[in-house]
């Protein structure tokens, strides 16, 4: 039997799966930032017409993957799965989006790791040959979510300076058996661990040990060093808990360099007012489908390490006083 | 007029203070809902003291106004009933003297979420 698993964690893909195309559709707060001109669709508000928040990330995710199919020129039959979730309660979003697109869906909750588990899932797929193409997208809008997992909207709360702010966005890619465009090379799953942070304005705090956990576990498996990449991105962590993960990462004796970064520290500068920086799943799915996939195609990037970072909290845990479990999963892309 | 604007302005300025140092030095956890009943608590407990009637008479609406100034009314209420009334009136005296705030955000609550529809 061949096995593709390497290590403890890592699957190393035979046949790695293609990134056909992507599509990446933002809030105006994302457009007005430093990545603003690397999205494929800014929205000139949060609503874009809609009756309410949620309808509007539905129809927000729905773009983002109708986008990426467009770009591939391949028919719908051709498509055997679309893999999609986001933040909230049952993953409405993505249901209500799968409603409309017809494939048949698989429907995935990571929080905001669902953009690489996805991705990881997809290739799975793929190289298993359960699949010849597959569609993968991931949403998350700020009111929304804000609404869901804080406080009323409306009441206008003040925030905690540790607090990210979730960012309004959705983003797709399809992947394929072949084709031309980078590859996905490999996946490390990440374990779901719980230093016992309990502060929900502090989320980034809460997934910086699972994300550590699952860089180390990768560079161990598939024996590399932080230096075999261009770039290393965990999506979202946030200033906050970037900080804690390189420091996490600095004991076990892997000193990750400037190569490290984070989606949730691009998204927006510091004008912007969002206290610690980004989260949300859309958060690292339009920062790689739009800034990281160009500089991947354009050849700057030659291998890029994404980790996707989740906390694993929910609303009625937090209340009832429950810690908030992290993970982290990570998907190797090469040019 | 300024004799009693100023007086209002600085008393009820420095309740807000107690607000925003409760929000800024205590832990998330401890949440806008929880500043809310802290105040009407507090209002009540300086209210049965006898702590808190002089500094609306000096003040006026500027120690009535904040949360404080709704336990306050719910503290005088009911003594003020139970006086008139006996021990009952440590019940009903509360709502009683803070019918108007309450039926006055009631009704228009109800007038605001019948007249306009959510947006978003």
């Amino acid at each position: 039997m061949n096995l593709k698993r390497v290590g403890n964690q890592t699957v190393v893909f035979a046949n790695p799966p293609v990134i056909l195309s992507s599509y990446s559709v933002v809030g105006p707060k994302e457009g007005q930032g430093p990545l603003g001109k690397t999205f494929d669709a800014v929205w000139q508000d949060n609503i874009n017409g809609n009756t309410s928040w949620e309808i509007a990330e539905s129809k927000m995710l729905e773009a983002a993957i109708q986008g990426a199919i467009e770009q591939t020129k391949l028919k719908s039959d051709e498509i055997d799965y679309m893999l999609a979730g986001d933040l909230l309660n049952q993953i409405i979003s993505a249901n209500f989006a799968a409603r409309s697109v017809g494939l048949p869906f698989i429907g995935i909750y990571g929080a905001c790791s669902t953009m690489a588990l996805s991705m990881a899932l997809g290739s799975m797929l793929i190289d298993g040959q359960f699949a010849r193409n597959v569609v993968v997208g991931v949403s998350s809008h700020h009111d929304t979510a804000e609404r869901q997992y804080r406080l009323p909207t409306e009441q206008g709360g003040q925030r905690a300076m540790s607090a990210q702010w979730t960012v309004t966005g959705a983003g797709s890619l399809v992947l394929a058996q072949s084709g031309t465009g980078p590859r996905i090379t490999a996946a490390t799953i990440g374990r779901v661990l719980d230093y016992g942070e309990k502060d929900v304005n502090n989320m980034g705090a809460a997934m910086a040990p699972a994300v550590a956990d699952t860089i180390l576990n990768h560079m161990h498996d598939l024996n590399r060093n932080p230096k075999d990449y261009d770039l290393i991105v965990s999506g979202d962590l946030a200033n906050v808990g970037l900080a804690l993960a390189k420091e996490v990462l600095k004991k076990s004796g892997l000193d990750m360099g400037n190569e490290f970064t984070d989606c949730g520290v691009l998204i927006y500068d510091s004008s912007q007012d969002v206290h610690a920086g980004a989260s949300g799943c859309g958060c690292s799915a339009v920062v790689f489908a739009g800034n990281i996939m160009k500089k991947l195609t354009s050849g700057e990037y030659k291998r890029v390490l994404l980790v996707g970072s989740g906390a694993l909290h929910s609303p009625t845990s937090s209340l009832q006083g429950e810690s908030i479990p992290g993970v982290g999963h990570a998907v190797v892309i090469e040019a | 007029m300024f004799e009693q604007v100023i007086p209002a302005f600085i008393v009820g300025g420095l309740i807000c203070v107690i607000g925003q140092l409760l929000m800024d030095l205590t832990k998330p956890s401890f949440t806008p809902a929880h500043v809310l009943v802290t105040f009407v608590t507090g209002g009540t407990i300086l209210g049965a003291l006898g702590l808190y009637g002089p500094l609306v008479k000096y003040a006026g609406a500027g120690a009535s106004i904040p949360l404080s100034g709704f336990g306050y009314n719910l503290a005088k209420g009911a003594m003020e009933a139970v006086e008139k009334k006996g021990l009952m009136g440590a019940l009903s005296g509360g709502v009683e003297a803070s019918a108007v705030g309450i039926a006055a955000a009631v009704l228009f609550g109800y007038l605001v979420s019948v007249t306009f529809n959510p947006k978003g």
